[in-house]
C-alpha cells in the first residue's frame, strides 16, 4: 500500500499532498519528510527509513528529485521499491505529456489537474494503472468531457 | 430568470479562481496568513451563492488551502453539494475536495450515500470513476456496508476502466466491512483471469494485500497464481505475485519446492532489475521455509548471493541498498554464504549514504567472529564519534550492543574490553538508549563472575564522575547507566578498592536531581556499601572509623527522605531509622557489622526474562477456580477494596515504627531466612546442581591485565577501549607463536593431526583463538519444566484481523450483501449466522426466527460444505504434489505427470488418481523424509475421501478436458458456478517498456 504521496519543492513548499490514510499531522509529516529528504546528497539511494510521524518500521520513503521538485511516496513493505521508483518516473512522464514540458509552475497553478492525473494512477493507496498511454487516454477523454460542459461561466484562463 | 443567470455568471468572472488565489498568495509573501484569511472570507461568501459553478470554484480553492494546512472541514456540506452537481467538471472538484478532507469522523458523510450510489450507476463511466476514486479515500464502515453490493456489481461492468476501479476499491470495502469479503470473493477471484490486463492487475493487487495479512486463507489460490506467474508478461503483476508467494511459502514448504525452478528461470532470464530482485527475495523466503540443511538447494543460495553481490557492487546506490537488504534475509538462515562477502559489507560501512550504512550494519551482526569483533567495534565506535544525526548514532549504539551480546556473548574474548566499550558509550550525548547500556552492564556484571572486580572499579569511577553523565543529559536516557553503576557497586561492594569514596559519591547532594527510580537504587545500594564498610572497619578494629561512616549516613540520608518520589522517600526513611539504631548500638560498642551485612546475604542469580511466564501450571491446579466462594451479589463492590486498603495501611504503619530494637531485627531476619527457605521461587544462594559452573579453581589466578584507570576515565572523551586492541594483538601474537611451536611439535609426532583445540562452530581461525580470561557466562535461570515457547500476543486492534476469514467455505444465504435500501436489507439478514462457526461469530447481528427454514438450510449447507472443504484441501495437496507444468520449466520425470495426463478422465478414475498421488507421495517420502507429515495428512484425507467419494461423484460437474490439461486443478468454488472458459488468456505486453 501507498500511504501518502507528497510533492514539494526544494524549499519544502508543498505542491501536492495526497494521504491515503487519515493523519492528523499532515503538515508535520510534510515538514518532517522534507527535512529528511532534503538533507540527502544527490547521489545517494532513493530509499529512506525513519519517517517517524507517518508511523511504523514497515514504512519506507521512496523519492525522486527532479530539478526543483521532490516526489516522495511513502509505502509499506508490500510495494516493490524499484517498482515504485518506476511509478514515480511514469507519473512525471505523464505530467510531462499532459502539461507539455512540465515545470514547477504548472504544478503550482494546476494542482487540481495533477490530482486528477494521479487519481488515474493510484487509487486509495493502490496502484491502478502503470501504462502511461492508458493514463493519458483517460485524462484526455475527461478533459474533452469537461470542455463540452464548459460555456460562459468558465473563464478562459482555466484552460490550458 | 435566464438573463439573471447569465448576468450572475458574468459577475462570477470577476471572482478569483484557483490560479488567482495562488498568484495572490505568491504576491503576499509578507502577510500570507492575513491574505488567506481574507480569501477564506470571500470563499465563505461564494459558498452562500446559489450558482453551483461559484460553489465549485470556491471548493476548488479550499482544496488548495487544505494542502497548505488550513482547516476546511467547516465546508463539508458545501463539498457534498458540489459532489452532487450534475456536471462532471464540478462533480470532480467536489469528490477531490471530499477525498482530501473527509474522514470517518466527518458527520455529514452519511449524507453522501445516496449520491454516491447514484453516481456509481451513472451512465457516464467518468462519473462512476470519479465517485469510486473519491470513495476509496473516505469510505467508512457505514458507506462500505451500504454500497458493497453496488460496487460488487460494478466489478462485472462492461468497461474495463470501471471494472479495475471497482476491483481495487473492494479492498477498502473489505477493511471497513469485513463481512463483505466472503460474498465478494468468488467474483474477485474471477477477475484474476479478466481479459483486461489492468483489471487483472487490480485483482492481483487486492488479493496480494489481503493475503499479506492472512496468508493461510489464500493458500488454495496458489495454483491459480502459479499459472498467472508462468503466463503473465506484466512485470508489475509478476512482482506482486512473486511477493505474494514469498508470504505463502512459509506456510507450505511444498509450494516453495515447486516455485524454485520457475523463479530460478526468471532470475536468469529477466532484464528488469525490479523483477530480478523480487525473485531473489522470494527464493530466499522459500529457502528459509525449507529446512536449511538441504544440499540440493545450495545452488540456489549461491545464485542468490551471487546476484546480490552484483547488486551491491553496482554503482547505483538503490541497487546497493536493496542488495544489502536482501542479503540480511539470507544471513538469518545461511550465515556462511554471506560471510564470504565480508569485504563487501565492511566496505559499505564507509559509504557516504546513511541508508546504506544502516543496512550494512544489519549485516555486520553475522560477520563478527572472535577474531574481528574488537576491530569491527572499534570501527563502529569511530563512526559513533563522527555521526551527526542522533538516529544513526542510536542505531550504531544498539548495533554495537547487539553484535557484542549476541549468542550469549560468544564472540567476546575479553570482557574488560567490553566493559570499557560500554563505559565509553556512556559519553554519548543525547542518546535514547541509556537503559540498553545499563542492562548490558548489569547483565555482564551478574553473569560473568570473573569480571566483577573490574566492573566494580569502572562503575565506581563512573559514579564518581556522575556529574559528567547527569549534567549534560537531564533530558535524555544516558543517566540510566547510573542505575546500573549504583547497583553493581552496591551488590558487589566487596570488590571495591575504596568503598568509602564511592559511598560519598553516592551521597552527594547532586544525586537528588536524578530521576526517582535511580535515586531509589542509590539509596538501597548505599546501605549495601555501608554494610561492607562496617564489616571492613570492624575487622580492622577501627570503631571510630565505623562510627564516622554511620555519622555520614545519618547526615546525608535526610536529603532523600525529603524526596518527592515516594519510593525514594520510603526507602530513605526506613534506612535512616535503621542507621540511627545502629548508631546507638555502636555507641554501646556492640559489634553490628555481621548483623547488617546479613541483610544482604545470599547471591542473586540471573533469571531469564520470561521465566515467570514459563512456569508450567501444575497438574490439578485450576487458576480460574475460586479459592473461596465468590462473595454474594448483595455484598457491595466497594467494601472489599476498602478493607484491603485499611489493612495495608495498618501494616505499613507497623513497618515504619522507628524503634525496632535488636530483637525485632533478629526476629525479622530469622523470619526472612525462614521464608526464603520455604519459598520455592526464591533463588537460593547455592546454585542447583545442573548449573554449578566449574567454579574453576583459578578465578583468582586469572591474569587480570592491570591498566591505569584513573587517566582515561578522568579525561572525558579520550577513547580507552583502544588500548585493548593493541593488547589483543600482542596477546594473539604470543598465542600464535605458542601455537606454531605446538603445531611443529605435533607435526613431528603426527602429520595428519589437525591442531584444533575446541570444536566451536566458527571458522577455523576462530577456533584457535583462546579467550583472554577464562570466563564462565552464567546462563539465565529458567524454572524447571519451562514451557518451550509462548505465543506472541497479537495486537487486538489490528484492523486486518477482522479479515482473517475462511474463504473456502461455501457462502451462506445470510452472508449475501445487503441490496439497495440498506436499512431494510439489514433486517432481511437471515438467521444462520449462529450456526456457521468461527467466522460469523464475529458478526453480531440480531437473531431471526423462521426455524423450519433454518433447519433445512443448515442441513443442506452442512453437507455441501464438508464435501467442498474436503475437496479444496485435496486439490491443493494434489497440485502441490505434482510437478510444475509451465512450458518454460521442463517438467522433470516424476510419476506426478501421469496423474495429470489421466486427469481429464477424472470422473471414472478419481479414486485411482488419488491413489496415484499417494504413491507418488510415498516415493517422494523415500527420498525426502521431510514430507512425512504431509503424508500423514494425506492418508487421513484419503480415508475420509473414500467414505464420501460416492456423494462427490454425483455432485461433481464435468470439467472441460482442455481446461483441465492446462491447469492441474480447478478450485472448488469455481466448480459450482462454471465460468465461461477462456482459452488461455493472452496478455498483451504493456504499451511502454515498463520497469527496467
Amino acid at each position: 500500500m501507498i500511504k501518502a504521496i507528497l510533492i514539494f519543492n526544494n524549499h519544502g513548499k508543498p505542491r501536492l499532498s495526497k494521504f491515503y490514510q487519515p493523519y492528523d499531522t499532515q503538515q508535520q509529516i510534510i515538514r518532517e519528510t522534507f527535512h529528511l529528504v532534503s538533507k540527502r546528497d544527490e547521489n545517494v539511494c532513493n530509499f529512506l527509513e525513519g519517517g517517524l510521524l507517518i508511523g511504523g518500521s514497515d514504512n519506507k520513503l521512496i523519492y525522486r528529485h527532479y530539478a526543483t521538485l521532490y516526489f516522495v511516496f511513502c509505502v509499506d513493505s508490500s510495494e516493490s521499491e524499484l517498482g515504485i521508483l518506476d511509478l514515480i518516473q511514469v507519473f512525471v512522464e505523464t505530467l510531462d505529456k499532459c502539461f507539455e514540458n512540465v515545470c514547477e509552475l504548472d504544478l503550482i497553478f494546476h494542482v487540481d489537474k495533477v490530482h486528477n492525473i494521479l487519481a488515474e494512477m493510484v487509487m486509495g493507496g493502490m496502484v491502478l494503472e502503470t501504462n502511461m498511454n492508458e493514463i493519458v487516454t483517460q485524462i484526455d477523454a475527461q478533459n474533452k468531457l469537461e470542455k463540452s460542459e464548459t460555456f460562459i461561466f468558465q473563464s478562459p484562463r482555466q484552460d490550458r | 430568470m435566464a438573463l439573471k443567470m447569465v448576468k450572475g455568471s458574468i459577475d462570477r468572472m470577476f471572482d478569483k479562481n484557483l490560479q488567482d488565489l495562488v498568484r495572490g498568495i505568491r504576491n503576499h509573501k509578507e502577510d500570507e496568513a492575513k491574505y488567506i484569511s481574507q480569501c477564506i472570507d470571500e470563499i465563505k461568501q461564494e459558498l452562500k451563492q446559489d450558482n453551483i459553478a461559484v460553489k465549485a470554484n470556491a471548493v476548488c480553492k479550499l482544496t488548495y488551502l487544505q494542502m497548505l494546512g488550513y482547516d476546511i472541514s467547516w465546508a463539508a456540506f458545501n463539498i457534498i453539494e458540489v459532489m452532487s452537481a450534475s456536471k462532471f467538471t464540478f462533480k470532480r472538484i467536489g469528490y477531490l475536495a471530499a477525498s482530501q478532507c473527509f474522514h470517518e469522523g466527518t458527520d455529514v458523510i452519511m449524507l453522501t450515500t445516496n449520491q454516491i450510489r447514484k453516481d456509481l450507476s451513472s451512465p457516464s463511466q467518468y462519473d462512476t470513476g470519479v465517485a469510486l476514486t473519491g470513495l476509496s479515500c473516505f469510505v467508512t464502515p457505514d458507506l462500505a456496508r451500504d454500497l458493497a453490493n453496488d460496487i460488487m456489481t460494478l466489478m462485472s461492468h462492461t468497461k474495463p476502466y470501471i471494472r479495475k476501479k471497482a476491483v481495487l476499491i473492494m479492498y477498502k470495502v473489505f477493511l471497513k466491512y469485513p463481512e463483505s469479503l466472503r460474498p465478494a470473493f468468488p467474483r474477485l477471484k474471477e477477475k484474476l483471469e479478466d481479459p483486461d490486463p489492468g483489471v487483472q492487475s487490480a485483482a492481483v493487487n487486492v488479493i496480494c494485500e489481503l493475503a499479506r495479512r492472512n496468508p493461510k486463507n489464500y493458500l488454495s489460490l496458489a495454483p491459480l497464481f502459479f499459472k498467472l506467474m508462468t503466463s503473465s508478461t506484466n512485470n508489475w503483476v509478476l512482482i506482486k505475485i512473486i511477493k505474494l508467494f514469498g508470504a505463502l511459502t512459509p506456510l507450505e514448504p511444498r509450494l516453495g519446492k515447486k516455485l524454485i525452478e520457475p523463479l530460478t528461470n526468471l532470475i536468469h532470464s529477466t532484464s528488469a532489475m525490479s523483477l530480478l530482485y523480487e525473485c531473489v527475495n522470494t527464493v530466499i523466503a522459500v529457502l528459509i521455509s525449507l529446512s536449511s540443511g538441504m544440499p540440493n538447494h545450495s545452488a540456489s543460495i549461491q545464485l542468490c548471493v551471487q546476484k546480490l553481490r552484483i547488486l551491491i557492487e553496482d554503482s547505483d546506490q538503490n541497487l546497493k541498498y536493496l542488495g544489502l537488504l536482501a542479503m540480511s534475509k539470507i544471513l538469518r538462515t545461511h550465515p556462511k554464504s554471506v560471510q564470504a562477502h565480508k569485504d563487501l559489507v565492511l566496505q559499505c560501512l564507509d559509504d557516504k549514504d546513511e541508508s546504506i550504512r544502516l543496512r550494512a550494519l544489519d549485516l555486520l551482526y553475522g560477520m563478527v567472529s572472535k577474531k574481528n569483533l574488537v576491530e569491527i567495534v572499534k570501527k563502529l565506535m569511530s563512526h559513533v564519534d563522527k555521526a551527526e544525526g542522533t538516529t544513526y548514532r542510536d542505531e550504531l549504539l544498539t548495533k554495537i550492543i547487539d553484535i557484542c551480546s549476541q549468542c550469549n556473548y560468544q564472540h567476546i574474548t575479553n570482557f574488560q574490553w567490553y566493559i570499557s566499550v560500554l563505559v565509553e558509550l556512556t559519553r554519548l550525548e543525547g542518546t535514547r538508549h541509556g537503559h540498553l547500556i545499563a542492562a548490558q552492564m548489569l547483565d555482564v556484571a551478574i553473569r560473568v563472575k570473573a569480571i566483577r572486580k573490574f566492573a566494580v572499579s569502572q562503575m565506581s569511577a563512573l559514579l564518581d564522575s556522575a556529574h559528567l553523565v547527569a549534567s549534560s543529559t537531564q533530558r535524555n536516557g544516558i543517566c540510566e547507566v547510573l542505575y546500573a553503576a549504583a547497583w553493581i557497586c552496591g551488590e558487589f561492594s566487596e570488590h571495591l578498592q575504596e568503598p568509602h569514596q564511592t559511598l560519598e559519591a553516592m551521597l552527594r547532594p547532586k544525586v537528588t536531581t536524578l530521576p526517582g527510580h535511580i535515586q531509589a537504587v542509590y539509596v538501597q545500594n548505599v546501605v549495601k556499601l555501608y554494610a561492607s564498610i562496617l564489616q571492613q572497619k570492624e575487622q580492622a578494629a577501627e570503631p571510630e572509623a565505623a562510627q564516622e561512616v554511620t555519622q555520614l549516613m545519618v547526615d546525608r540520608l535526610p536529603q532523600f527522605v525529603q524526596s518527592a518520589d515516594l519510593e525514594v522517600q520510603e526507602r530513605a526513611s526506613c534506612i535512616l531509622q535503621l542507621v540511627k539504631h545502629i548508631q546507638k548500638l555502636q555507641a554501646k560498642d556492640v559489634p553490628v557489622a555481621e548483623e547488617v551485612s546479613a541483610l544482604f546475604a545470599g547471591e542473586l542469580n540471573p533469571v531469564a526474562p520470561k521465566a515467570q511466564k514459563k512456569v508450567p501450571v501444575p497438574e490439578g491446579l485450576d487458576l480460574d477456580a475460586w479459592i473461596n466462594e465468590p462473595p454474594s451479589d448483595s455484598e457491595s463492590e466497594d467494601e472489599k477494596p476498602k478493607a484491603i486498603f485499611h489493612d495495608e495501611e495498618q501494616r505499613q504503619a507497623k513497618q515504619r515504627q522507628p524503634e525496632a530494637d535488636e530483637e525485632e531485627l533478629a526476629r525479622r531476619r530469622e523470619a526472612r531466612k525462614q521464608e526464603q527457605a520455604n519459598n520455592p521461587f526464591y533463588i537460593k544462594s547455592s546454585p542447583s546442581p545442573q548449573k554449578r559452573y566449574q567454579d574453576v579453581p583459578g578465578v583468582e589466578h586469572i591474569p587480570v591485565v592491570q591498566i591505569d584507570l584513573s587517566v582515561p576515565l578522568k579525561v572525558p572523551g579520550m577513547p580507552m577501549s583502544d588500548q585493548y586492541v593493541k593488547l589483543e594483538e600482542e596477546r594473539r601474537h604470543r598465542q600464535r607463536l605458542e601455537r606454531d611451536k605446538k603445531r611443529k611439535k605435533k607435526k613431528d609426532k603426527d602429520k595428519k593431526g589437525k591442531p584444533r583445540r575446541h570444536g566451536s562452530l566458527h571458522t577455523e581461525s576462530d577456533d584457535d583463538l583462546a579467550p583472554a580470561q577464562q570466563v564462565d557466562i552464567v546462563t539465565e535461570e529458567m524454572p524447571e519444566n519451562a514451557l518451550p515457547s509462548d505465543e506472541d500476543d497479537k495486537d487486538p486492534n489490528d484492523p486486518y484481523r477482522a479479515l482473517d476469514i475462511d474463504l473456502d467455505k461455501p457462502l451462506a444465504d445470510s452472508e449475501k450483501l445487503p441490496v439497495q435500501k440498506h436499512r431494510n436489507a439489514e433486517t432481511s439478514k437471515s438467521p444462520e449466522k449462529e450456526d456457521v462457526p468461527v467466522v460469523e461469530k464475529k458478526v453480531k447481528k440480531p437473531k431471526k426466527k423462521d426455524k423450519k427454514h433454518r433447519e433445512k438450510e443448515r442441513e443442506k449447507k452442512e453437507k455441501g460444505k464438508e464435501a467442498r472443504v474436503e475437496k479444496e484441501g485435496e486439490d491443493l495437496d494434489f497440485w502441490l504434489s505434482t510437478t510444475p507444468l509451465p512450458a518454460a520449466a521442463p517438467a522433470p520425470e516424476e510419476p506426478g505427470v501421469n496423474a495429470v495426463i489421466t486427469a481429464p478422465k477424472e470422473e471414472d478414475e478419481e479414486p485411482q488418481r488419488e491413489e496415484q498421488g499417494d504413491e507418488e507421495d510415498d516415493e517422494d517420502n523415500e527420498r525426502d523424509p521431510e514430507k512425512k507429515s504431509s503424508k500423514h495428512k494425506k492418508k487421513k484425507h484419503k480415508k475420509e475421501k473414500e467414505e464420501r467419494s460416492k456423494d462427490k461423484k454425483k455432485s461433481k460437474k464435468k470439467k472441460p478436458p482442455g481446461d483441465e490439461a492446462a491447469e492441474p486443478v480447478e478450485n472448488g468454488a469455481l466448480d459450482e458456478e462454471p465460468l465461461p472458459v477462456r482459452a488461455h488468456v493472452q496478455l498483451l505486453p504493456p504499451g511502454r517498456e515498463f520497469l527496467h
